[in-house]
């Protein structure tokens, strides 16, 4: 029974190295046998997938924006632009000026190349504290600190497209992800908002970015493989990819009233915490699958496992013990996005719903055929390293 | 018997428990005598060499173990102390909270030192080829959970038993105040009965300090540390880099009288507005600080006439304090320059991300006590603010409802209500 109040999708803004916006991940996402795009040079020995091709103006028309931004804000934003646009809210002031909007993000690029000086430096002097104050007041750009800082891109993102209702970041990985659209969910269930826009950007072609999963050595080196195969390759089982996802979740009357098109609903967003060093991982797993009220038989099921060794193998045992679950791994073709996987599974949950079609498998070894057009899609995302999330994504 | 819902029919939140650290002191106890005897907490930078650097004071805050511990430990143990304040005032089980946390805090990154140490521990290759591989051959965890931007959560979620997905946010200067209204919203939507709602700061290194600086944001009046930050005063020259922490136990004002808990303050209502002007300056005309004060009004039900006492975001910025007073103005009219308004930040700094909840912890000491801490430094008034800021000495006043604002960079401005009664 559908009821005024429900959460609906109305706008999705995706990029990854597949390509912008829905059509063009749909259409890669359902060629069988599809490969990934990876550049194994740049970072080796990892491998990354890394931004497509993009055209800052169609979505950041001043330069003076762009230039105030680096490439993960301006991938955010950009993303979020596509969002906006797909609801067709871009443009529309009323609709911008009420517009809540939650962000899921981490930082922003450090300047590579005066980070490499101080190091470089280091090593001949033990007044270390002295020279960094000598080369970080001389070097650092000043407007870069605004580029680095997490709430930005949701700045960034009022500034450009004009989006002010409200704004809120959250930090934390996938966990991000997850708390932001389950707030966002529950503003407009509950009749706090009636339209939010809400993702993440994680942009992975910098140095830091890879530093932060490789600090416990997580990141998979050695020969690409899809996500459920690296169990005991060698490195960590990450392979990161630049992206960003965002969403339109709009009440289902507001979407109704204004005429748009409703790619699918929102159900229920559970999330939760696993003491993982206790082993609490599949079982917190297993409890988030019985409170998200899956429906009966075959369930397609979006997943964004990250690859992460025991993380991905604590995944794949709860859905091997539940067979009705047909599970797409996404990562293995576009990476690990970070705090955008959540944002981007909901997203690829919410086109099979509404194109009435499955993906096929993702990774033949280990991903089982799904038949028939889904009518409920499951999106997961089980954080690399800490917390975990689901969401039931229906027909409209 | 009070009311149980408010004017919207939702679930009245009371406060049950504070806590709160700055440069004045670890409790409310010490803060408190201090504020309320107009002493500054801003002295000269010993944690770091000052060498070219233009700023060389500010608010950190020096006497906790993790003070030298680089930003991650010490955000995390401001936080616990914080926190543990106020679950022990609240009368709460410290290992077993039973309700959400939402925590205040700021971006992290892998602090210098261990920048340094790791680079230095290998000699092959070079920048951050060299940090990669050192970084893939680590033993340990530590490091690695400094660069996590959710570890400090799911520590305070270990170590206080929270329920279910700890909330970490960043908006800018405003997290404090967003964190308390996470918790309030998710009372009022009936998704638990109490929450734990944290602003924390340990964040002042060397690197944070240099950036604002270049940005022009902070004050350089160096020789005199405790007179450098003076909001609303003509010579004003910018905000006084600052650490502390400020937690507040949220609860449904019906789970409180249940339990028979004291109850310490209402949060009446929060609002909120985002700027899109620029990424560091606000709307000339004000609107957006204006409108999230109008939003937290009307989120309360109280009218301009029925708040007593603004705290001020007050940054002694030359450009925060010219918009919060015309937004202000605007807001109250006429009524403003009768209206107390004064700014704890010119004893305790600017505590950035914790700067919200260190606020509202004041805020509700203030309609408690009945005294309204002053804004100090105020010997040379700016001609342009015409406003009551409690100069200098504390004032007693009953004081039953307070405006508390919080405005950041990047455009995220929130408002919260508060009042020392229910309805």
């Amino acid at each position: 029974m559908s009821s005024p109040h429900d959460v609906v999708i109305t706008g999705i803004g995706l990029v990854s190295s597949l390509g912008e916006g829905p059509d063009a991940h749909w259409q890669k996402l359902t060629q069988p046998g599809f490969q990934p795009v990876l550049d194994a040079a740049r970072f080796a020995p990892y491998t990354i997938h890394p931004l497509p091709e993009i055209d800052w103006n169609l979505q950041i028309a001043k330069r003076g924006d762009q230039r105030q931004m680096e490439t993960w804000q301006r991938l955010g934003t950009y993303a979020a632009g596509l969002a906006l646009d797909d609801a067709g809210i871009k443009g529309n002031d009323e609709l911008c000026t009420t517009m809540d909007m939650v962000v899921a993000a981490g930082g922003g690029e450090r300047d590579e190349a005066v980070d490499a000086a101080i190091l470089a430096a280091s090593e001949s002097r033990n007044d270390r504290d002295v020279l960094l104050n000598e080369k970080l007041t001389t070097e650092l750009r000043p407007t870069l600190f605004l580029a680095q800082l997490s709430n930005l891109l949701a700045g960034n993102i009022s500034i450009v497209h004009k989006v002010t209702g409200s704004s809120r970041t959250f930090m934390g990985e996938e966990g991000a992800g997850v708390a932001a659209v389950e707030t966002a969910a529950a503003r407009i269930r509950s009749g706090q908002s009636t339209h939010v826009l809400v993702g993440g950007a994680f942009q992975t072609e910098h140095s830091d970015m890879l530093l932060g999963y490789e600090l416990a050595g997580y990141l998979h080196r050695g020969p690409w493989k899809p996500v459920w195969q690296r169990q005991g390759a060698e490195g960590g089982g990450v392979v990161t990819g630049s992206g960003g996802a965002f969403l339109v979740l709009e009440q289902r009357e507001h979407a109704k009233n204004r005429g748009r098109k409703i790619y699918a609903e929102l159900g229920p967003v559970v999330s939760g915490r696993a003491r993982r060093r206790q082993g609490e991982l599949n079982s917190e797993i297993a409890a988030l699958l019985k409170q998200a009220q899956l429906p009966d038989g075959d369930l397609l099921t979006i997943s964004a496992a990250s690859g992460a060794h025991a993380a991905t193998a604590a995944e794949k045992a709860v859905l091997d013990a539940n067979p009705a679950l047909a599970a797409r791994a996404f990562s293995t073709l576009t990476g690990h996005m970070k705090e955008a996987q959540f944002p981007f599974a909901v997203a690829l949950a919410a086109l099979a719903v509404d194109r009435k079609a499955p993906y096929p498998v993702f990774d033949a070894t280990v991903e089982r055929p799904f038949e028939g057009a889904p009518n409920s899609v499951l999106a997961t995302a089980i954080g690399y390293h800490q917390f975990e999330g689901l969401g039931l994504v229906k027909a409209a | 018997m009070a009311n149980l819902r408010d004017h919207m029919g939702r679930p009245i939140v009371a406060v049950t428990g504070i806590g709160v650290v700055t440069s004045l002191g670890v409790g409310k106890a010490d803060n408190w005598a201090a504020l309320t005897s107009g002493k500054s907490g801003i002295h000269p930078i010993t944690r770091f060499p000052v060498d070219q650097l233009n700023t060389r004071i500010s608010g950190m805050v020096d006497f906790l173990p993790s003070s030298s511990k680089g930003a991650s430990h010490l955000t995390y143990e401001l936080a616990e102390t914080a926190a543990q304040e106020a679950v022990s005032e609240a009368g709460l089980d410290s290992g077993d909270f039973g309700g959400p946390l939402f925590l205040a805090s700021p971006p992290v990154e892998l602090d210098w030192a261990d920048r340094f140490s790791l680079y230095n521990s290998d000699k092959q290759e070079a920048g951050a080829e060299r940090l990669l591989r050192v970084a893939r051959g680590l033993k340990e965890l530590d490091v690695f959970e400094t660069t996590q931007f959710g570890s400090i959560a799911d520590r305070l979620a270990d170590r206080f038993g929270t329920r279910g997905l700890p909330i970490t946010l960043s908006t800018a200067c405003a997290s404090g105040a967003t964190a308390i209204q996470l918790g309030v919203e998710a009372i009022r939507r009936g998704e638990c009965d109490k929450a734990l709602s944290i602003g924390a700061d340990g964040s002042a290194t060397a690197e944070a300090l240099i950036r604002f600086s270049l940005l022009s944001a902070l004050s350089t009046h160096n020789d005199i540390p405790e007179k450098a930050s003076k909001p609303f005063s003509k010579d004003r020259d910018g905000f006084v880099l600052a650490e502390g922490s400020g937690a507040l136990v949220l609860e449904s004002l019906e789970a409180a009288l249940a339990r028979g808990a004291t109850i310490l303050g209402i949060m009446r209502g929060c609002g909120e507005k985002a700027d899109d002007f620029h990424r560091t300056r606000s709307k000339p005309d004000g609107s957006p600080a204006i409108a999230a004060v109008r939003a937290a009004l009307a989120d309360a039900g109280l009218s301009e006439d029925e708040i007593d006492y603004v705290n001020a975001h007050g940054t002694s910025t030359p450009e925060n304090d010219k918009m919060e007073h015309l937004s202000l103005s605007t807001v109250f009219g006429e009524r403003i320059g009768s209206m107390p308004i004064s700014s704890n930040k010119s004893m305790i700094g600017h505590t950035l991300s914790a700067a919200g909840a260190v606020e509202a912890a004041f805020s509700l000491m203030t309609m408690r006590e009945s005294v309204i801490p002053p804004t100090i430094n105020y010997d040379n008034p700016d001609p342009a603010i015409v406003l009551d800021v409690v100069p200098n000495k504390k004032r007693n006043a009953e004081v039953g409802t307070v405006l508390s604002n919080s405005f950041g960079f990047g455009g995220q401005n929130t408002c919260l209500v508060m009042a020392r009664e229910p309805v």
